[in-house]
């Protein structure tokens, strides 16, 4: 009993995380109808934002070390964040120590100019060319992103750690009245479930109670009818993508103390988003959400020991497998709209 | 380039021929001097091939491995300080090149993928006529080009790769390996783990569900078990997982008060994140700490993994803070020349490098038949991990290997591990037989 | 000529003409030159040029004519090398079986994924394609190890059964052949500096590639193609007719997985090796973007992606410093070091860069992907010869 709630909770974990990367990429795939491939790039870009605030609030000066040599028997040099000669040594240190947090205010900034940018100087040229044309001119891009990033950051992950005050883990089971220790989990894990959260319920509430937002899903269903009606929606579709490229961003933020950011990890989560928002359903939001926690949590029962020894490799495979029984018996996924993306 | 000529395959298919007819010589006999093998060098010039991981993954460990070969020639062609030759036990190495002729090397990049590393070995060998192939991140890449190289007759010297098969069951006539095995770290790793952690001890293993993985386990839970441990579970995780949470999780429902994490580059990153956040190591079972173990360590790894790898054991090939001569000759050369102190795959590359040449040098040519002749059993010191045997069996390094710990208080981003124990050879060193496979026959192509 | 009409003949005699002479067309500067480092005329290369070629033709038949995109290409290819490589161990070196069984191996495999798989379309049958490529990676990495290997894959070894070879001599590895004929031999010619190597390997692929390209004509002018052609245009139009358009989708998706397992197949006969990464879903966009990029739904189109994109991987990944600081030796010092430093990034391990960077120029702006360049250039030519011919020599490839 204890074992599968423990997994429902990794499940709702993991879940949120697939949702929330979903979310953005169903944004601008499931309601622009672009196949935007570089949407794992834009994730990954995000947790490098995280990475270069960090960096930049650790911006040091060298001092040496009296008695001190290093490994070439040079004197030993230690480095001393500006950041503590502005603020003192203890706010200094406590900035840095909140440097994730503080990247969300950062990343948003970020992750919009990015979003409007690739939007209109790109993105709004292929939305009459074939997907084809779309897969690949994002692909590009998204190859052309990573390799920007391999070059000033390397290929190696780069440890981000959360704020101190969120380290360790909570003890579940001893609330639930289970032995001690046997359903914990992190700190850190239960932010980014709360995040993710608060981020869907927000893109949620923006489409479904602002004008704003009835315009777009206006301009999903009939783009040409609310053009004629004289409504500028190509202004607004450049908003949206602003706004799916700051989610996915956030996501990316937020992710980087769970594991620590490199230069592909877009690509690791490209395909998996692409397949949480189909089996979701192409054009509904719902769907995605739905979709992301389904997958999330299937996939943590695949990895319990118990179920390997009677099915071995099923965590290899559950998530594919999943996918296709569902869109066998669903065709159009979850919640899927009508005549969308199926040509 | 000679003219109009039929190249080794038909020389070989020439050989066969004579060898049906029981005509046939040993094969290294056919071949002498400077030519009757592939890409035999010609000019004033030799070309060697180095293979590594330049995009993906392992693109950082690829980096360093070619920042060694290009030290490795410079001191070879008789630049920089020398390095490591200085010493080297051996004194065939004169600076001069090998065999006078200055070395030159073209690059290649494995992208970690078998594929992609063989077709770039293949057109070092068929373009570029390079001699000797080496470098390599993973053993999957290792295994391939290997292969490869027996096929094609020239020598493989491996990289980094870590697995039981590469002198195991896929063992070759060809290759080479001087960086340590599964094997060895278990057997290096569990006495250490007994002494510190206690002889009743209760292990989770979290296994990479592939061949090195596989291998790593085995040899970890067979030498612990051997000391008294219990496996309570091993649970093998996918190559693709990036978030380890849904295995982490139930380990501390199992009764285990030991995490093996069987894992190696971005997955050993994350998988030991994701347990520290977990909060593992802070928790009592059993009336014991919880501890986790890192069969497998490497520098870049550690960093990647930041503060969570502090206390935790592991095994490692080398490491730059070793004491002795060879390794502060070549941290020096290596420091000198790129600011920061070399990873234990930049050291393994080098050596290797170095070893070949010192084999052509002492057998007097190129020919891949007899630079094996002159690594087979060939005894060494100076290249800084003590007295070393390159065994004629299997073409494997016995040598001391590192049991380290991720340091408590590093004083700069590249003093990450500290070094608990040199295990002695004698410790790690096991029967050729046991991995099964077969190293065949050198060969020299044609 | 063939029962192809007269344009149709010319491309195919050009393509003949072009792999043919492939070894000199690859090795247009002189050994030694500095250029020589875009020599590509080098058995492997060469033969990975055709073998990808195949695959994408195989691919633009099923894309380029009914428009359903698959995502899961490359476990054909896979499957279809695992099968050769298996006929290799147990049954004999000689390649023809070894093919002949990737290619039966592949179509049967592509029968069960299509016969599923395209009870949906559009993106739906997109991924569930991809679902069981992945499926096939992810379990030939693991649990299938037995069977495939797993991290370090299979290769013939001499102690494997092989029950129509006779026993190897001692000393002697397997090697792939055509009844004794090695696919590894070639012949080199020496041209002044120039030296041409003309392969045993790269021959047969390169015949086995235009008759595959032949046959792809044949399906793309037969009534059948236009059939799969009318599946793009408007499915929902063709089943009011009365037709049901299933068995011929099924069947073009049989064809270009075979056509993925003869690709496979001609892999392990040049390069007796099987991993893996061959399934993973990166291999099946590559031969998507090979299709784009050169002009999906054109004849040659994907021909010219597939060589342009092993071309870059191969050749470009290769430079490295040492070879720039050559290339560039002949400058005063301080613009040589400003040069590298503006193109090393690119080259050797930026290789990626480079080619995204490609991807997205061509895709901007040429619509049409490489032949539609090509077409570009040709009709510049035409236009200088004579002004004043009217027609647009531009034929929007059908997409």
């Amino acid at each position: 009993m204890d074992a599968i709630i423990l997994q429902i909770l990794n499940g709702l974990d993991k879940g949120s995380a697939y949702a929330l990367i979903a979310l953005g990429l169903t944004l601008i795939f499931g309601t622009l109808g672009v196949v935007n491939f570089a949407h794992g790039a834009l994730f990954m870009i995000g947790a490098f934002c995280a990475v270069t605030l960090s960096r930049l609030l650790s911006l040091s000066h060298e001092v040496a070390v009296e008695g001190e040599v290093d490994f070439l028997g040079n004197p030993m040099m230690k480095d001393v964040p500006y950041i503590y000669d502005i603020f003192g040594e203890a706010t200094g240190a406590a900035i840095i120590d909140w440097s994730v947090p503080l990247s969300i205010l950062f990343a948003i900034p970020v992750m919009v100019a990015i979003g409007f940018i690739m939007e209109r100087g790109l993105i709004q040229h292929f939305y009459k060319r074939p997907h084809a044309d779309q897969i690949l001119v994002t692909f590009g891009l998204a190859i052309v992103l990573q390799e920007i990033i391999k070059y000033f950051y390397g290929a190696n992950p780069i440890p981000t750690p959360a704020p101190a005050a969120f380290t360790g883990s909570f003890d579940f089971g001893a609330v639930l009245g289970f032995d001690p220790n046997t359903i914990i989990y992190p700190y850190w894990r239960l932010v980014y479930f709360a995040f993710a959260a608060i981020i869907i319920g927000a893109v949620f509430a923006f489409l479904q109670f602002t004008t704003f937002g009835m315009v777009v899903r206006a301009g999903m269903a009939d783009r040409e009818t609310v053009g004629l009606l004289g409504i500028n929606i190509d202004k607004r579709f450049t908003i949206m993508f602003g706004i799916a490229a700051a989610v996915a961003g956030l996501a990316g933020v937020m992710y980087t103390p769970i594991n620590s950011p490199n230069y592909h990890m877009g690509m690791d989560f490209l395909v998996l988003s692409f397949v949480v928002v189909v089996v979701g359903g192409m054009g509904s939001l719902p769907g995605a959400v739905l979709a992301g926690f389904l997958l999330g949590v299937l996939e943590s029962f695949a990895s319990m020991g118990a179920v390997l020894e009677v099915l071995p490799g099923i965590n290899q495979i559950i998530i594919y497998l999943v996918a296709i029984v569902i869109l066998l018996t669903r065709p159009r996924g979850l919640m899927g709209r009508k005549g969308v993306m199926e040509e | 380039m000679s003219n109009s000529n039929f190249t080794r395959r038909g020389l070989i298919k020439t050989g066969a021929v004579a060898g049906a007819a029981g005509l046939s010589l040993p094969t290294y006999l056919r071949a002498d001097g400077h030519s009757g093998f592939t890409n035999a060098p010609t000019g004033d010039t030799v070309t060697l091939g180095f293979n590594v991981p330049q995009s993906g993954p392992y693109a950082d460990e690829g980096a360093d491995e070619l920042r060694a070969y290009e030290l490795a020639v410079e001191h070879l062609n008789g630049g920089g300080d020398g390095g490591l030759m200085n010493t080297f036990s051996s004194k065939a190495l004169q600076g001069n090149g090998i065999l006078g002729k200055k070395v030159e090397y073209v690059t290649g990049d494995t992208q970690t993928k078998s594929d992609a590393a063989r077709a770039s070995a293949r057109s070092m060998i068929e373009k570029d006529g390079a001699i000797m192939i080496t470098g390599g991140s993973s053993s999957g890449v290792a295994v391939a080009v290997q292969a490869l190289c027996q096929e094609a007759g020239v020598i493989f010297m491996a990289g980094l790769t870590h697995s039981n098969d590469t002198t195991g069951k896929d063992k070759k006539a060809n290759g080479f390996r001087h960086f340590f095995n599964s094997y060895m770290s278990g057997a290096a790793l569990a006495p250490i783990l007994a002494s510190n952690y206690g002889k009743d001890r209760k292990a989770y293993h979290l296994t990479a569900d592939y061949n090195w993985g596989y291998t790593t386990e085995e040899a970890v839970r067979t030498s612990t078990e051997a000391m008294g441990w219990e496996t309570v579970a091993a649970v093998k995780t996918p190559l693709t997982q990036t978030d380890f949470s849904s295995y982490i999780a139930p380990v501390l429902q199992s009764g285990a008060d030991v995490l093996v994490l069987n894992h190696y580059g971005g997955n050993m990153v994350n998988s030991l994140t994701n347990a520290v956040q977990f909060g593992l190591r802070d928790k009592q079972v059993n009336g014991k700490n919880f501890e986790i173990v890192v069969p497998l360590y490497s520098r870049l790894m550690a960093k990647g993994a930041g503060a969570n790898v502090k206390g935790i054991f592991g095994s490692t090939n080398w490491h730059w803070s070793l004491q002795d001569d060879g390794s502060k000759a070549f941290v020096k050369s290596f420091g000198t020349k790129y600011g920061f102190p070399p990873s234990q795959a930049a050291h393994t590359c080098y050596v290797q490098a170095l070893l070949y040449a010192d084999a052509v040098e002492r057998a007097g040519s190129f020919n891949p038949c007899a630079v094996g002749e002159a690594l087979k059993d060939f005894e060494f010191d100076g290249m800084g991990n003590g007295p070393t045997l390159y065994r004629g069996e299997d073409h494997q390094c016995f040598k001391d290997v590192l049991v380290v710990k991720g340091k408590e208080n590093p004083t700069s981003e590249f003093d990450l591990l500290e070094i608990v124990e040199i295990t002695p050879v004698s410790q790690v060193t096991y029967d050729a037989g046991i991995f099964g496979g077969e190293l065949g026959v050198c060969n020299p192509g044609a | 000529m063939f029962g192809l009409n007269s344009k149709d003949t010319k491309l195919l005699l050009v393509v003949i003409a072009l792999t043919m002479l492939a070894p000199f067309i690859l090795n247009p500067f002189p050994e030694g030159s500095a250029m020589a480092q875009f020599n590509g005329g080098y058995p492997d290369l060469m033969q990975r040029l055709v073998i990808f070629g195949i695959f994408a033709i195989g691919f633009n038949i099923l894309f380029g004519l009914t428009g359903y995109l698959s995502f899961g290409h490359a476990a054909f290819l896979g499957v279809g090398s695992y099968a050769a490589i298996w006929m290799m161990k147990l049954l004999t070196m000689n390649v023809i079986p070894a093919i002949m069984i990737s290619v039966l191996v592949a179509g049967l495999f592509s029968l069960l994924v299509g016969w599923i798989s395209l009870r949906r379309s559009g993106i739906y049958f997109s991924i569930l394609t991809l679902a069981f490529a992945q499926m096939s990676y992810s379990l030939a990495y693991s649990v299938l190890t037995p069977i495939t290997g797993g991290e370090t894959g299979l290769q013939p070894k001499i102690n494997d059964p092989r029950i129509l070879d006779g026993a190897l001599a001692a000393g002697e590895t397997p090697r792939a052949n055509l009844f004794g004929l090695e696919m590894g031999s070639s012949y080199e010619m020496t041209f002044g500096n120039w030296v041409f190597t003309f392969n045993a390997g790269y021959y047969i692929a390169a015949v086995v590639m235009i008759l595959a390209f032949y046959l792809s004509i044949r399906i793309f002018r037969s009534p059948f193609g236009m059939m799969l052609r009318a599946v793009k245009s408007n499915q929902q139009r063709l089943n009011y007719t009365g037709l049901n358009a299933k068995p011929y989708t099924l069947a073009a998706f049989v064809i270009s997985g075979m056509y993925a397992g003869l690709a496979g197949g001609l892999l392990v006969a040049m390069d007796t090796q099987v991993g893996a990464e061959r399934m993973f879903w990166t291999a099946s966009g590559e031969v998507v973007l090979m299709t784009i990029l050169g002009g999906a739904g054109t004849l040659i189109g994907p021909v010219l992606g597939a060589g342009f994109i092993k071309y870059m991987e191969n050749i470009v990944s290769k430079i490295n410093k040492t070879v720039l600081e050559q290339w560039f030796a002949f400058m005063p010092d301080g613009i040589e070091d400003f040069i590298i430093t503006i193109v090393y990034p690119f080259v050797g391990k930026g290789w990626h860069l480079t080619l995204g960077l490609l991807f997205m120029l061509v895709v901007i702006f040429l619509p049409g992907g490489l032949v539609q360049g090509g077409q570009k250039v040709f009709g510049l030519f035409r236009r200088k010869k004579a002004s004043d011919e009217k027609t647009d020599g531009k034929t929007t490839p059908a997409e």
